[in-house]
């Protein structure tokens, strides 16, 4: 009987989480415009979709934008991540401190303090002005696996390395990297969605060239729903579902190797 | 130290990144909250209190606390209601869900790789006046649209809950999963029943998860603005609000700083309580 009501409790659980999600999936085939009685199936949103060169741009700036992010928080976050486990002294502890401040600060703080610094230095708001606020964060996050990763290795093995004459540049590439690299992986794919999903911080810092695919997303909810969102959320849906996926198999594949 | 490896370059960039891209725009907030306003919404760099003072003002200390009461009520009732869920979601995956720990864990996380714009939609599609659900209770004969909670407070909070308790059921599921099992089996051989383990064995020892899962909760959801607007429909302003309209509607961005240099020390204040009361730093919580 007990387990009977546990089940029933995560199955309440599960059933919460994926309604939305079936919801939408159903609706983006669905014939009817408007309401949500079934009215037969209908591939129309999509080709709608696949047609509106509004949303493409948008998706097409979320993926540029993710791109570079990605790239500069995967090597910003290394040094940051490095500097906080490696440098003594308050270099390093003062990093320490810092860094978490991006994780933890609400991202409308950090949206509108960007937005007043770029404004500031007379930067044009636009695709490059969001890479950097998103840079901003993302390194703290990528920073935060490396470390974890970093505390989990033998210092003594860069040590030797140096003892035994090789350069800080040669310990570096040879030694501390290549153990580094499954955190740095991880780090840069959830700086990738984090920066692909991210509306606050676009919202304040991308001004009229830079509409990302939240940004388009979020005029549309405001302005008029039409069943195209509901394609796009089912599409958007399948490829996260794909990627967490071989993210998750890549994962247990490492685990079942003992690496 | 590792003799010979300062890490120079490595700690240079680190430095550079987080006095140029964290600090150096929060100190600007902060400058500019004691300036003046231009003629055209720019910032005058003449020192003043101004700002300050028009937030001490009736008027706008009443909209202030009334947002603030507001973002601060709405995040501490999103934060029970994870924790509620997520605590025994979590105890659940550990202990009882044997061999489809994994594949539930993974279920747990798939939502929230989708698009968080995406997901309070559904909700609003869900909630809807002729949405799924108002279909399914007048099918159970509650009568036609028999809930009216788009646009209500009860949508605003489902949406927030739906958001965050994933932060919170895996920062609990990873404190739970370093628990010792020996420990409860010791406690129930001591004559402890279930809720006094719970209580005095596994709240205690999840202690670092717990303050982890409710950083991660409270904090975004005290700036939380875009739920609200979408499922509340912008019918009350919550601090978000107030801070996104005077930077980019009404554009007095010295006296909009001056309102996020109050919710800053506010969001200051509450991470100060959590380390303190979690019992570990905010660094081990994170990683």
């Amino acid at each position: 009987m007990k387990r009977l009501l546990e089940g029933l409790g995560v199955f309440l659980i599960y059933g919460f989480l994926f309604l939305p999600m079936v919801v939408l999936v159903t609706l983006s085939f669905n014939k009817a415009p408007r309401g949500i009685t079934w009215e037969g199936f209908t591939l129309d949103w999509y080709s709608k979709l696949l047609n509106d060169q509004g949303i493409l741009d948008a998706l097409n700036n979320s993926l540029e934008i993710a791109f570079w992010t990605t790239v500069l928080s995967s090597l910003i976050g290394v040094a940051v991540g490095i500097t906080k486990v490696r440098v003594p002294g308050w270099r390093g502890l003062g990093i320490s401190k810092l860094a978490s401040l991006p994780i933890l600060l609400p991202e409308i703080v950090q949206g509108l303090s960007l937005l007043c610094f770029f404004v500031l230095f007379a930067i044009p708001l636009g695709k490059f002005t969001v890479v950097i606020s998103h840079a901003s964060f993302g390194s703290a996050y990528v920073a935060t696996l490396v470390r974890a990763r970093l505390k989990a290795m033998d210092p003594l093995l860069e040590e030797a390395a140096a003892d035994l004459g090789a350069h800080e540049r040669a310990v570096f590439i040879k030694i501390t990297l290549p153990q580094l690299w499954p955190a740095v992986i991880s780090g840069a794919l959830m700086v990738f969605t984090l920066s692909f999903d991210d509306f606050i911080v676009s919202f304040f810092t991308a001004g009229v060239g830079a509409t990302t695919l939240p940004l388009k997303i979020y005029s549309m909810l405001k302005f008029g729903v039409t069943p195209e969102v509901n394609a796009l959320s089912a599409l958007i849906l399948v490829v996260s579902l794909l990627l967490v996926t071989v993210a998750f198999w890549h994962q247990r594949t490492k685990v079942a190797e003992g690496a | 130290m590792i003799q010979g490896l300062r890490y120079r370059r490595f700690s240079g960039v680190a430095w550079f990144w987080a006095l140029s891209l964290v600090i150096a725009p929060l100190l600007y907030v902060v400058i500019i909250s004691f300036m003046s306003r231009g003629a055209y919404g720019g910032v005058v760099w003449t020192m003043t209190l101004d700002n300050y003072l028009r937030i001490a003002e009736p008027d706008n200390l009443a909209i202030l606390g009334a947002s603030l009461t507001r973002s601060v009520g709405l995040a501490f009732v999103t934060t029970l209601m994870c924790v509620a869920v997520g605590f025994p979601l979590a105890l659940f995956l550990v202990f009882r869900s044997g061999r489809f720990r994994q594949a539930l864990f993974f279920l747990l996380i798939i939502p929230f790789w989708t698009n968080f714009l995406i997901r309070t939609y559904a909700w609003m599609v869900l909630l809807s006046d002729n949405g799924w659900i108002n279909h399914l209770l007048e099918k159970i004969g509650f009568g036609p649209q028999a809930l009216n909670w788009l646009f209500t407070p009860q949508a605003v909070l489902i949406g927030m809950f739906y958001n965050y308790l994933p932060y919170m059921a895996m920062s609990l599921y990873v404190s739970v999963e370093k628990l010792d099992p020996k420990l409860l089996d010791a406690a129930a051989d001591l004559g402890a029943g279930p809720l006094k383990r719970f209580f005095k064995v596994i709240v205690p020892l999840c202690g670092p998860g717990l303050a982890a899962g409710s950083i991660m909760v409270f904090i975004p959801a005290m700036g939380e603005f875009v739920i609200p607007d979408i499922l509340g429909g912008g019918t009350s302003l919550f601090i978000g609000n107030l801070l996104a309209q005077q930077f980019l509607v009404v554009r007095h961005w010295p006296y909009g700083a001056a309102l996020s240099v109050v919710l800053m020390v506010l969001v200051g204040v509450c991470i100060a309580l959590f380390e303190k009361y979690g019992n570990g730093s905010k660094e081990d919580l994170l990683a």
